[in-house]
């Protein structure tokens, strides 16, 4: 037979080649770039200036605080409602979460023109406070991605071993302690992974507070707008390499859940 | 008392995260050029937002960029998903793997790194719309990938041999028996690619032509201008904004509900 035999194998090639041309392509560009100069030769000068210009490498470390900063606060805040709304047996329980759950929907640059405006109303200046703001506008930014799958794996807990450590003579503290917060731990390493890689990177949000940014991502910002894409693709190597360390490390722990997948219920 | 606190705590974490929102929605109806005391109640904002040719064009290319590439991504995504279902292990893992880049990876580099390759190595034109239109199926694609890979596992295979065994051809039994029955994994990861368009700024930043805005490109840009018409104007387009999305989720949990009673078990997945 001469004829094209149909297989449903060949369904996916359209997409393997979408996905070899324009996502693993374009960081082998980036790789290039990283390591080349003006005139293409190849160079160590971007990775070297990276961490001898004090501008960048302070960049780096602030970021880092600013995100370790911001997912501590989001947790903290995130966890007791995700607990509330999980361990609770409200009526209409489906429409509180969706009243936490909604706001993602809202264009982001939208919320934060919206918090911008109230932010401004108390505090005034909010270039005064740049840290406190970025923090501030990063978990009202960010902080449904922390409550839905914090959520989702307190919704999954088995009651019945909350009713025996009680029964065992746990008191309250400690059946929180010992049963339900181990337990917690994928839900919880899920939201971090949605909030801290976006806070080193969504430059956005600082930039619209108070028009002026000090994170990595805004770095790339910078060298894209100055026509420099060998410095700039420095930043995102560095960039991806912290993110494959991160998710190497957090994989052994998460759920499959993923809450920007999740987000339609 | 115990019962209560819950109750308050969510009241008063529910009444922070509004109160930003819902404080746009009031100003957005006064000709109060700021948040401060309010003189009439007025609809400029919304004669504004809706004959100022910026704005429109602004508001329809955005949802113009968000169906093209939301409808490019469910196709990709979807064929994807069930190439990869069928193919062997390694391939599967593989497609699997590279699915997963875009999902993990910082928007800012997915964008700068399409930017790089697109526009500085191979000269496409920004002008040309394939740079925005491309960067948007790819921090989609994936997502639509991920909501159809589910379904086609809890899927029954036998129906799809029975078709086979029946006489019916391959591209037949998958359009009518193996579509339906992956159908809600694919609307979900329609909806999923429009909304993630829609509140992508840093794609677009990186790859849009220089005169085309999406709602977010425009909203950076507004705050830091001094235009207060366009300002307000924006106030106006959160509020219709919001309203939409309470009405979607209303219909969305109606439906879910009426879907509930007819097969529960289905639509509890």
């Amino acid at each position: 037979m001469s004829v094209f035999r149909f297989s449903r194998k060949q369904l996916g090639i359209p997409y393997a080649l979408f996905l070899m041309f324009f996502v693993v392509a374009p960081l082998l560009v980036i790789i290039y770039y990283a390591f080349t100069n003006g005139e293409g030769r190849f160079t160590l000068d971007n990775l070297s200036g990276f961490f001898t210009d004090p501008n960048t490498i302070g960049t780096l470390f602030y970021s880092f605080a600013l995100a370790i900063v911001t997912t501590a606060v989001c947790l903290i805040i995130a966890y007791p409602i995700a607990y509330v709304l999980a361990r609770s047996n409200m009526r209409h329980k489906s429409v509180i979460v969706m009243i936490f759950v909604l706001p993602m929907w809202i264009n982001f640059t939208l919320r934060i023109t919206a918090l911008k405006e109230i932010l401004t109303v108390i505090e005034g200046n909010l270039a005064f406070h740049p840290f406190l703001n970025s923090v501030i506008g990063m978990c009202y930014d960010f902080l449904p991605f922390m409550i839905l799958p914090m959520y989702t794996t307190l919704m999954k807990l088995d009651g019945t071993l909350l009713e025996a450590a009680n029964d065992l003579g746990a008191s309250p503290l400690q059946t929180f302690l010992k049963v339900t917060l181990p337990l917690s731990v994928p839900g919880i390493v899920s939201g971090i992974v949605m909030v801290l890689l976006p806070s080193m990177t969504n430059y956005v949000v600082l930039d619209m507070l108070y028009n002026s940014t000090y994170i990595m991502g805004s770095l790339i910002g910078s060298y894209f707008a100055a026509y420099d894409w060998h410095n700039g693709s420095m930043i995102s190597l560095i960039l991806l390499l912290i993110i494959l360390i991160f998710t190497l490390f957090t994989n052994q722990y998460e759920d499959d859940t993923n809450a920007r997948g999740g987000a339609i219920l | 008392m115990k019962k209560a606190f819950p109750i308050i705590f969510l009241s008063i974490m529910i009444a922070i995260i509004y109160m930003p929102i819902l404080v746009l929605v009031v100003y957005s109806f006064t000709d109060a050029p700021n948040i401060g005391p309010i003189h009439h109640f007025s609809l400029h904002n919304y004669v504004t937002l809706f004959t100022r040719e910026e704005l429109t064009s602004m508001i329809w290319g955005t949802l113009l960029l968000a169906l093209g590439s939301a409808l490019l991504s469910t196709i990709l995504g979807t064929l994807g998903a069930i190439g990869a279902f069928y193919s062997k292990k390694g391939t599967t893992t593989f497609m699997n793997s590279m699915n997963q880049i875009p999902v993990v990876n910082a928007d800012v580099v997915t964008g700068f790194s399409i930017c790089i390759l697109l526009i500085v190595t191979m000269g496409v034109s920004k002008e040309s719309y394939i740079p925005l239109v491309l960067g948007h199926t790819v921090l989609s694609a994936p997502f639509v990938y991920l909501s159809v890979v589910p379904k086609l596992k809890q899927m029954d295979g036998s129906l799809y041999e029975a078709a086979i065994d029946l006489g019916a051809k391959p591209s037949v039994a998958l359009r009518k028996v193996v579509l339906p029955q992956i159908m809600p994994g694919i609307v979900s990861g329609f909806a999923l690619a429009v909304t993630l368009s829609l509140d992508d700024y840093f794609v677009a930043s990186y790859t849009k032509p220089a005169t085309f805005d999406t709602i977010s490109t425009y909203v950076v840009n507004a705050t830091k201008g001094s235009q207060t018409d366009i300002k307000t104007a924006l106030w106006a387009l959160s509020t219709i904004i919001f309203a939409v999305v309470i009405l979607v989720v209303v219909i969305m949990n109606l439906s879910g509900r009426r879907d509930t009673k007819k097969d529960g078990k289905e639509a509890s997945i």
